[in-house]
């Protein structure tokens, strides 16, 4: 049960370098909240100001109503998880997730009790006698995990938590603490991390951070379909959305784009006539192409320059001239003798974002 | 000559002589006894090879021997025999009873151990707050340079630097000395002659030690303090640490093998204390120590015999230490 506000939170350190400024969310009891972007956007900063271990510079923090500003971290009523898991090397898993209950003079009763029910929640109970240096990546992570949970926390805090396991043990992880979170639908969890396929995978809403600010706040599917601006498309979904510059052409409800160089795009986009004229880009995800039927409307009309074909899909790549990114279409299935053909590719007009100025038209 | 260009020169043609041992013995290993060419060229390479690090270990294992190895044997050989005109004759154990016989023996193993309990303990104590207390300011690492200043200073000299400050002039006369200067204006009824004073002479001397090692000490936990993982603390802090807690609880638990480390190297060398001893009170007023009785009967009493005999004492009660010491210490490393 635990709400947070930020109200234009900001960071700057020494007084000169701004890194965060003008953070405005709110977070509701039960939600989990990832926060992604690429690194150095400061979302470990932010989530350690929400922990009281970085001093907030600018705004007020609110949690359940109270400004927590200046409480210490322990009296915040968060946890945390480190990155490197951060066990106590000398203690073993028992006094690691006993601490904090010890440091608050808990009874010995009740600490064991609270222990013993995170071990059996995260399956440490053959585990409890052990060193840190005698277990896993996995188990440590656990280990990390439990020590929040036996603190019965309001908020948890996660920071990059599967970012030194391998991949598999990051898949299994990753089911884990979406289990966790199920069987504690009252905590609120904020969890950072750099990889999208965690983020839209365990996150009720995302928050997508760019240039020292939020570049856009929601659903998974909300920021997969309707982007606000060119970072979010290009940072959300793999590989990352196309973005062909042109010209509108036509307005209305259905925008019409004369794509550089290549054909035409349809958008469902609506548009005013004032619009005409004006320098967009289209962008298109790398699946919602598909191949023009003979004599049909085309957006895209290249050389094919190299295939990947991973079985479910096969991705076509269009080296365009200069040093632009390289145009990607997915295509469903497999497909063969590609490579060197010019292809002639369109999209559906609900799937083509339109951008001017790095904002979405959409409104 | 001025003996500073006798001094700069000495170490230059040791340098040179160095720099031409290694050089000119691989060479002759490269060029003449294994040469890298003809039809054995890589039979030739091999054995070179081979051989090629006992070269770079020959002056160290030649310095080990002359003067660790040899001393040792010859040590033990002198301390099981006596000297009599033209040569030596076996005397068992004799130089041993003869050693425990003496008080004075007694005396200087008792203090020893005196110093042992004080100067290992308190040095460690007081490196380990200082390493703490200056880790986050701004001025920390002046304070630390000056704290580690008195490493620097032989053993010798910091001898004369507190004899001055333990100075004593009769009644009347001005005081030179810091600490009777200071006891007579707290109200100190007449100076003291510190040095005389049994017991409390022992434990001024070990100041002296003291003031020098706890700069060691401060460094070596300094850098210790530094390694521990920072997230570790973090994680206390939201755990609801204080900062007792943390530095109880957390970190001097994270770096007790290198605390042990410390200690045991200053236990090491205050068994082999000497200099402190010899320089100021010369193992009178009760203040002897081991070292000094060694060289009392050594160099004094001409009696090689005892003398030996109390320096296998001192080796015997330093090796365990030692050993355990490089053990731990070559855990640290792992």
């Amino acid at each position: 049960m635990a709400e947070l506000k930020l109200t234009n939170v900001g960071k700057t350190y020494g007084g000169k370098v701004e890194v965060l400024k003008d953070i405005n969310l709110d977070i509701k009891t039960g939600e989990l909240i990832v926060f992604v972007g690429p690194s150095g956007c400061g979302k470990s900063t932010l989530l350690r100001m929400i922990a009281g271990l970085e001093k907030i510079t600018a705004g007020t923090l609110e949690i359940d109503g109270f400004k927590v500003n200046d409480v210490p971290p322990s009296e915040r009523g968060i946890a945390m998880v480190f990155q490197s898991y951060a066990l106590y090397p000398h203690m073993t898993v028992y006094d690691n997730m006993s601490f904090a209950l010890k440091i608050a003079k808990k009874s010995k009763e009740e600490i064991d009790e609270a222990v013993r029910r995170a071990a059996g929640i995260l399956q440490l109970d053959n585990l409890l006698d052990r060193l840190p240096k005698e277990l896993s990546g996995g188990q440590r992570q656990r280990v990390a995990i439990g020590r929040a949970i036996v603190r019965d926390p309001k908020v948890y805090l996660f920071d990059e938590p599967l970012s030194n396991l391998d991949a598999a043990l990051r898949v299994a992880t990753r089911i884990e603490i979406a289990q966790l979170k199920e069987a504690m639908p009252n905590s609120t969890m904020i969890y950072v991390t750099h990889d999208q396929v965690e983020a839209m995978t365990l996150a009720d809403k995302i928050v997508v951070l760019a240039d020292k600010g939020i570049a856009q706040v929601g659903s998974p599917l909300d920021l997969y379909e309707t982007p606000d601006n060119e970072f979010v498309a290009q940072f959300i979904g793999s590989p990352s959305m196309n973005l062909l510059p042109g010209k509108i052409s036509g307005t209305g409800a259905r925008t019409e784009v004369d794509i550089t160089g290549h054909g035409t795009a349809y958008s469902d986009i609506a548009t005013q006539d004032a619009d005409k004229g004006r320098d967009v880009k289209a962008g298109i995800r790398p699946e919602d192409f598909r191949i023009a039927e003979e004599g049909e409307d085309y957006i895209l009309h290249a050389t094919v320059d190299y295939v990947e074909r991973l079985g479910e899909v096969t991705l076509l790549y269009f080296v365009p001239e200069g040093d632009a990114d390289p145009l990607i279409a997915k295509l469903p299935g497999i497909h063969q003798g590609l490579r060197g053909e010019i292809v002639r590719l369109t999209a559906d007009p609900s799937k083509v974002h339109l951008f001017a100025n790095g904002q979405s038209l959409r409104r | 000559m001025h003996p500073a260009i006798q001094a700069v020169l000495t170490v230059g043609i040791a340098v040179i002589a160095a720099i031409g041992y290694f050089y000119l013995s691989n060479l002759l290993l490269d060029r003449v006894l294994f040469p890298a060419r003809g039809k054995n060229a890589g039979r030739n390479i091999n054995r070179a090879n081979m051989i090629r690090p006992w070269i770079f270990l020959f002056p160290a294992l030649f310095a080990l021997g002359l003067y660790l190895a040899y001393p040792v044997i010859e040590t033990i050989r002198l301390s099981l025999t006596d000297r009599v005109p033209g040569g030596y004759e076996w005397a068992g154990v004799d130089n041993y009873v003869q050693m425990t016989g003496d008080p004075k023996f007694w005396e200087a193993l008792r203090n020893n151990f005196f110093w042992l309990l004080v100067v290992p303990g308190l040095s460690t104590l007081f490196g380990l707050i200082i390493a703490q207390l200056t880790d986050r300011l701004k001025w920390g690492s002046v304070a630390k340079s000056i704290i580690f200043m008195p490493m620097a200073i032989s053993f010798v000299g910091a001898s004369v630097i507190f004899k001055l400050v333990y100075d004593y002039r009769p009644a009347g006369e001005e005081q030179i000395g810091i600490l009777n200067a200071v006891y007579l204006a707290l109200g100190g009824s007449e100076p003291q002659a510190w040095l005389t004073i049994p017991g409390l002479n022992s434990f001024l001397l070990m100041v002296v030690l003291i003031w020098i090692q706890t700069g060691f000490a401060m460094v070596i936990l300094s850098a210790a303090l530094r390694g521990i993982p920072e997230e570790t603390i973090e994680a206390a802090i939201v755990d609801g640490a204080n900062p007792f807690q943390i530095f109880f609880k957390i970190k001097v638990p994270q770096i007790m093998p290198t605390i042990m480390v410390v200690w045991t190297t200053i236990t090491i060398l205050v068994l082999k204390i000497f200099d402190i001893v010899f320089a100021m009170t010369n193992g009178q007023w009760g203040t002897q120590v081991l070292a000094n009785y060694m060289y009392d009967k050594l160099f004094r009493s001409n009696d090689w015999g005892v003398g030996s005999a109390s320096a296998m004492v001192i080796m015997l009660l330093v090796l365990p230490i030692l050993i355990w010491n490089v053990r731990q210490a070559r855990k640290e490393m792992r």
